[in-house]
């Protein structure tokens, strides 16, 4: 029988970093006070593992983005399995070179010979007041890169078994986590699971509506799911989890059933990754639609810091509501 | 260079404010939680903001970082804008936008502060690019910590304005921590200042303790700059007696060095002299620090009186 344990996401990100480092001598940790950090909080992802596994594999950087990438890339070559953490996923754009020109493309331009096995943590989302500056969704940048695996988990059970699939990858995978998830505990597993890269997962089962969404927005849909089965119609909800690769198989047989779609996701619209999700629905699926797909996303804006704005800019339950009742 | 007393005293008068600016909104979020995001402080730091931006005159510019509460005011920034702007509120300097880490007031020439580490430098010589550019007799600073001397930012400003001679002082505020790094975890060397002979510039190393001592390496820095003389990096030594903000319970930070600190607390330490010297009587320092009290409780109600921006708002702005 499994037994379970209730973990924010922070919590379960640091159960799989300990698990695998416990497994893997060549896995280690690096970035900005993923040892020494201003936060004294069991709920952050690497608390407590300076401890456990000391300075040699728990390395404090400087503040210095493009290194730290380039030292996952390096590394990752040489045979370790980095895991670094970019402190919040703006900050990913100063160690995009790395990322984006190098790690996404080394391989391919070794012609299959060198590969980097290496995972970037990026901390994301808004919700915190911080401005956009800190809060700016960019997965759909790493999305755009091929070579690059994309990870986004809403929930920390899969976060657990997603981040070890990570770390054991064979390629550069790019796991970003809504810090929104740190302070909501949920059920994990304590034993040790994998869960795998590129698969889908049905957070809902339901037969007239299908909503694709991911991270922090899983919560949205739920509630909103709720909302309209009140009102007859049943949701089904496709948690994407992994964006690249992406699984059209799970999306593609959710709107054959259901006959319409949602794309829900925090990060804003144009050029999103809603956008991509329904090209492909366009592409493969259209004979099932029943009706116009619909996109709910922030607003083409920078995310601004005074509540009141920070609220209008993240979608809510009463965005998802009233663009279903626009297709039915 | 001898520092005119009454430079000295608009000095004494900017660090009393802006301690007291930032005394207040530690103990509103301390108790009242009544300001949204993060909240990082400058105290104990002020003599490096109020000794630079003493050394200007009105039309340089300054680009500040996400510590800039000091820097602001002291470039003469209104504290009811700035004080309503950190609350998030319509009022604010910003209309909310901001909040309290990213604060513009073009008005006072200070355009545009980011907080992406690093982020000051490259920006600071665009716009000493511009002024060399429209040969105008004006320079720039910019205000960045130890931590960000290793983006690789710095090394790229600091190059590029070396090479072009441009009228930039590069304002490293080194209060021997980035986040919860101290100093020697994240920089081999000792003196940040050094690294300016790598780019062929002076570098200087000053007490950042000592408002006087800011003063005269940014005079002399800005006079450099006006004659057409290039950039100077200006190191000024201080320490961050609060957490990086103020949610950090500054575990890191041993007791006895934050003391330490204390004791050379910058006001006192130029206070006592101006009135030891009897270029100001003490009743003097009581009434700057009432004038400052007055005007950060007249700030506070503002901004607490202020509405929120509408929702709608938050669509504005966003271009020209
Ligand atoms: C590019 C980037 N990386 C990381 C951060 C998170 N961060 C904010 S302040 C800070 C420490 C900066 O230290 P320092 O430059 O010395 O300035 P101080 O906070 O000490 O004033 C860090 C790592 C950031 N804002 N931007």
């Amino acid at each position: 029988m499994q037994v379970m344990q209730k973990l924010g996401m922070g919590q379960a990100v640091n159960q799989a970093l300990r698990e695998e480092m416990r497994r893997d001598p060549r896995v280690f940790i690096a970035g900005e006070g993923v040892g020494v950090s201003i936060h004294v909080n069991p709920m952050f992802p690497t608390h407590g593992l300076l401890e456990e596994f000391g300075p040699g594999r728990v390395k404090d950087t400087p503040v210095s983005e493009a290194a730290i990438a380039g030292l996952a890339v390096g590394a990752a070559e040489a045979g370790l399995r980095p895991v670094v953490e970019i402190m919040f996923n703006p900050f990913f754009t100063l160690a995009s070179d790395m990322i984006v020109n190098h790690a996404a493309k080394l391989r391919y331009l070794s012609g299959g010979k060198s590969t980097f096995p290496l995972v970037v943590r990026i901390k994301s989302g808004a919700g915190f007041g911080a401005g956009c500056q800190h809060s700016h969704n960019l997965e759909a940048w790493a999305a755009h890169c091929p070579g690059l695996k994309v990870v986004m988990p809403s929930t920390p059970a899969d976060a657990k078994g997603l981040l070890k699939s990570s770390i054991r990858d064979g390629n550069p995978v790019i796991f970003i986590e809504h810090m929104g998830l740190y302070f909501a505990p949920m059920p994990v597993p304590e034993e040790e699971y994998l869960t795998p890269l590129g698969k889908a997962d049905i957070k809902r089962e339901g037969r007239n509506l299908t909503v694709v969404t991911w991270s922090g927005m899983l919560g949205v849909a739920m509630g909103a799911a709720e909302m309209l089965s009140r009102e007859g119609i049943e949701t089904e909800i496709v948690d994407l989890r992994t964006l690249a690769p992406l699984d059209k198989e799970t999306i593609l047989n959710s709107v054959a059933k259901t006959g319409r779609l949602i794309v829900l996701h925090e990060a804003t619209r144009t050029g999103g990754f809603a956008g991509e999700i329904a090209a492909v629905v366009m592409e493969e699926g259209f004979k099932h639609l029943k009706a116009p797909l619909r996109r709910v996303t922030g607003p083409d804006i920078p995310v601004p810091a005074s509540p009141p704005l920070e609220q209008f800019y993240i979608p809510d339950e009463n965005d998802l509501v009233r663009a279903a009742k626009e297709i039915f | 260079m001898e520092v005119p007393a009454n430079k000295k005293i608009e000095m004494l008068e900017t660090m009393i404010l802006s301690r007291k600016f930032s005394d207040s909104l530690a103990e509103l979020c301390r108790i009242e939680r009544k300001i949204p995001g993060m909240m990082i402080l400058s105290t104990g730091q002020e003599a490096v903001g109020s000794g630079v931006c003493a050394a200007l005159e009105p039309e340089d510019v300054i680009i500040t970082n996400h510590r800039s509460h000091n820097h602001l005011l002291a470039k003469g920034a209104d504290p009811r804008e700035l004080m309503a702007e950190i609350f998030c509120k319509k009022t604010g300097c910003n209309k909310g936008k901001s909040g309290t880490l990213h604060l513009a007031v073009p008005e006072v020439n200070a355009p545009c502060t980011t907080t992406v580490v690093g982020g000051t430098l490259p920006i600071a010589v665009g716009q000493a690019f511009a002024q060399q550019y429209k040969n105008e007799p004006r320079v720039t600073v910019c205000f960045f910590g130890d931590g960000a001397a290793n983006e690789g930012s710095f090394h790229e400003a600091l190059n590029l304005a070396a090479l072009w001679q441009l009228p930039v002082i590069f304002g490293c505020e080194n209060n021997l921590y980035a986040g919860a790094q101290r100093y020697e975890e994240h920089t081999r060397v000792q003196d940040m200042a050094r690294r300016a002979e790598a780019y062929d510039m002076p570098g200087v190393t000053v007490d950042g303790n000592y408002a006087p001592e800011v003063y005269r390496a940014a005079r002399e820095a800005r006079q450099l700059a006006l004659e057409g003389r290039g950039p100077t990096l200006i190191e000024c030594k201080t320490y961050r007696c609060r957490g990086h903000g103020e949610s950090d319970p500054q575990h890191y930070q041993p007791g006895d060095e934050i003391r330490a600190w204390q004791e050379k607390c910058p006001i006192p330490r130029l206070g006592d002299e101006l009135v030891s010297l009897g270029v100001i009587p003490s009743e003097r320092i009581k009434e700057m620090e009432s004038l400052a009290e007055k005007i950060v409780e007249n700030a506070v109600r503002f901004a607490e009186e202020s509405p929120y921006p509408e929702p709608h708002e938050a669509l504005e702005d966003v271009y020209v």
